[in-house]
């Protein structure tokens, strides 16, 4: 079935990204959006991805769907989903693949159902085109669902302006869970969202990663809910990713000098001490600053950060982090 | 009296468009009353802060202290700083020293508190003018209130207050067009451009929810610094509680329209009574990992109502987890808690 994609040293990771690379060829240059990116994820575990905006994170969670916009392209490295590379699929084959075995939950749930359509429309298709079913099989399930996110069956009948701003999101969620795939890519799912609901689909994913049991990636901007449901965190910078390890160490024991900066700049609820920041901008994601991509922002860049770039050093079991401050030479 | 804001119950309702048929058959006009009886008072030097979820009234009570809104009704007194107040006719002065922001002013008294009441917009994208350079962006307040002899005075001024939010060399920043600047940057622009007349309160309406993580302190501490050097008053207007902690003396909390609670902020955060601020302080999501093994209680239920449609009685009893009968007939009282903190929640009241 997936002639093309078909990899035969399967690894025991679900998925597993090697040196991907995301570029977007743009009339004023090529924008590295994600420039060699590797992380492997086992079945059930949550990753959160972090990092500014224009990082990448984005552009890594459209990546493993094969969704990237056009003039974006992947330029090289591979993703390897249960078994499959994805990057080398046909688009007839991916879109087998997409949803049936990684879906997404949307930036932005206000603008990402369809308006003319009911939520028991939207919700029956993947299930119709998928698996074959009548419509009428299709909307039990779909209400099926609906009750695991919080919603009744009567959602199904409505449109998606009769609904508020947390329901939509919540029909999202059921619409990425609707064929059980093993891997549920979240990107900001909570943006748009007052912190009330914010924490009630919070809570909505805590309680499907315990139920569902699929591995899931969360994407967001806000360290703060990457606490809440990752197992893991991973630190985005420019395309690349800096930092990866268990959440309790990366929180409590942050290695790369752009993470310690960014847990240093995040204000509490209580607790008084004084937050800091990361002085400078992000580079431009044409032409990134040689060597190390975060030197001219890191308060110990040294000689070697402005020419190489930094290797991928291992300081605890699990726990990588890109820098120089780590290597030993 | 050191307040240098006295809002007393001032109301903002916004008619609805009636249609053909409600307009013939006399219905009356219906309102969204986006702001509907908010009483809080803003000390001299103070950052009081206004926080709420979306459509609370927030930002619209922001607006009318600028007047970039009428008031409907009420009273909000402003005491302007002493060189402004000395130009006032003494027929717009209230109490000695305070100007009735709801009554009507002529253009000259508008001009004069325009001058000492400025805004920051939250949206550093959209609230400067992309044909404009920042320089010509910095020098418009200063042209239209006839601020600086010459222009080599004025630009004297502009190139000063890019130095103070720390654009420098401001002689390149002025030259710079808005979309040559990060969202940081750009959200420096608007803090200048509130300062460059010396106002004494500025209103910030989510000066920072636009921007990174990693720049919003840099914003914050900018805006603490310049409010010490300058001797400013802040209503800083925030959906991020944890950013209300940080930065502000005292916080109001609102729900549809009111004020739910309001006191100084290490009280309210730590021993929040009513239950709306109870819940939104319990949803702040925290950066410590172990949170990840615990849900969250959240006790209240459904979502913020139109303000078209305000339940009668406690506005919040719908969604809230404690609600009694008189809840759903009578507005709450307001009570206080303790010294300076007070709750508008029958649970309080004693009768």
């Amino acid at each position: 079935m997936y002639k093309n994609g078909k990899v035969w040293n399967v690894s025991s990771a679900l998925l597993n990204v090697n040196d991907l690379r995301i570029y977007y060829y743009t009339l004023t240059g090529v924008v590295r959006g994600v420039d060699g990116v590797s992380f492997q994820l086992q079945d059930g575990e949550v990753l959160g991805i972090a990092g500014e905006s224009g990082c990448g994170k984005s552009t890594l969670g459209y990546g493993l769907l094969g969704l990237i916009p056009p003039p974006g392209r992947i330029a090289g490295g591979s993703v390897v989903l249960d078994g499959i590379d994805i990057t080398k699929l046909k688009p007839a084959e991916l879109r087998k693949v997409r949803w049936a075995k990684v879906s997404m939950v949307f930036q932005g749930a206000m603008n990402a159902l369809n308006p003319v359509y009911t939520v028991g429309h939207q919700l029956a298709e993947p299930l119709v085109i998928h698996k074959g079913m009548s419509v009428k099989e299709a909307l039990e399930v779909a209400g099926e669902m609906l009750k695991r996110v919080g919603l009744g069956p009567e959602v199904l009948g409505r449109y998606p302006h009769e609904l508020s701003g947390g329901m939509k999101q919540r029909v999202m969620i059921a619409m990425a869970l609707l064929l059980k795939p093993r891997l549920v890519i979240a990107d900001e799912p909570t943006t748009a969202l007052d912190v009330v609901i914010q924490a009630q689909i919070m809570n909505l994913f805590k309680e499907i990663k315990q139920r569902e049991r699929n591995a899931m990636i969360f994407i967001t901007h806000d360290l703060s809910l990457i606490a809440e449901v990752a197992d893991k965190t991973a630190i985005m910078y420019a395309g690349k990713m800096v930092e990866l390890g268990p959440s309790d160490n990366v929180f409590n024991n942050p290695a790369h000098p752009y993470t310690q900066g960014l847990l240093r700049s995040i204000p509490r609820l209580r607790g008084k001490e004084k937050i800091t920041w990361i002085p400078g901008v992000p580079p431009d994601l044409r032409a990134p600053p040689p060597g190390c991509r975060f030197h001219p922002r890191c308060p110990y860049a040294m000689d070697v950060c402005r020419s190489e770039e930094p290797p991928t050093v291992e300081v605890e079991k699990g726990h990588t982090v890109s820098c120089w401050l780590y290597a030993k030479r | 009296m050191s307040s240098k804001l006295i809002m007393e119950k001032v109301f903002k309702y916004f008619p609805l468009r009636r249609s053909l048929v409600e307009i013939l058959t006399f219905r009356p006009p219906r309102y969204v009353r986006a702001v509907d009886g908010v009483s809080f008072t803003v000390d001299e030097g103070e950052i009081f802060c206004l926080a709420g979820e979306s459509g609370c009234g927030k930002t619209t009570t922001g607006r009318l202290i600028v007047r970039l809104l009428e008031f409907t009704g009420g009273r909000a007194l402003y005491r302007p700083r002493k060189e402004i107040l000395s130009e006032i006719p003494p027929q717009y002065i209230v109490e000695k020293e305070y100007v009735d922001l709801t009554a009507k002013l002529p253009r000259q008294v508008d001009k004069l508190l325009r001058r000492d009441v400025q805004i920051v917009f939250q949206d550093p994208y959209g609230s400067l003018n992309p044909r404009m350079r920042i320089y010509d962006i910095l020098k418009e307040p200063l042209d239209i209130h006839g601020v600086g002899a010459s222009e080599d005075e004025k630009r004297e001024k502009v190139f000063k207050a890019l130095e103070e939010v720390k654009l420098t060399p401001p002689e390149e920043f002025a030259e710079r067009y808005p979309h040559m600047l990060s969202g940081g940057q750009r959200q420096r622009i608007g803090i200048a451009r509130a300062l460059i007349l010396e106002p004494s309160l500025v209103v910030a309406d989510e000066p920072v929810s636009m921007l990174d993580v990693s720049v919003r302190a840099e914003i914050l501490q900018l805006m603490m610094d310049l409010k010490a050097t300058r001797n400013l008053t802040y209503v800083f207007i925030t959906h991020d509680l944890a950013v209300a902690a940080y930065i502000c003396n005292r916080i109001g909390i609102m729900y549809l329209g009111t004020i739910v609670e309001k006191g100084p902020i290490d009280l309210i955060v730590n021993n929040p009574q009513h239950p709306y601020a109870k819940a939104l302080i319990a949803a702040v999501p925290e950066p410590d990992p172990r949170n990840r093994f615990k849900i969250r209680e959240v006790p209240i239920k459904g979502e913020i109502p139109s303000a078209a449609n305000i339940p009668p009685g406690c506005r919040f009893h719908p969604r809230c987890p404690y609600a009694m009968d008189i809840c759903k007939k009578e507005p709450p009282p307001e009570i206080e808690i303790e010294k300076g903190h007070t709750v508008s929640c029958w649970l309080y009241a004693k009768r």
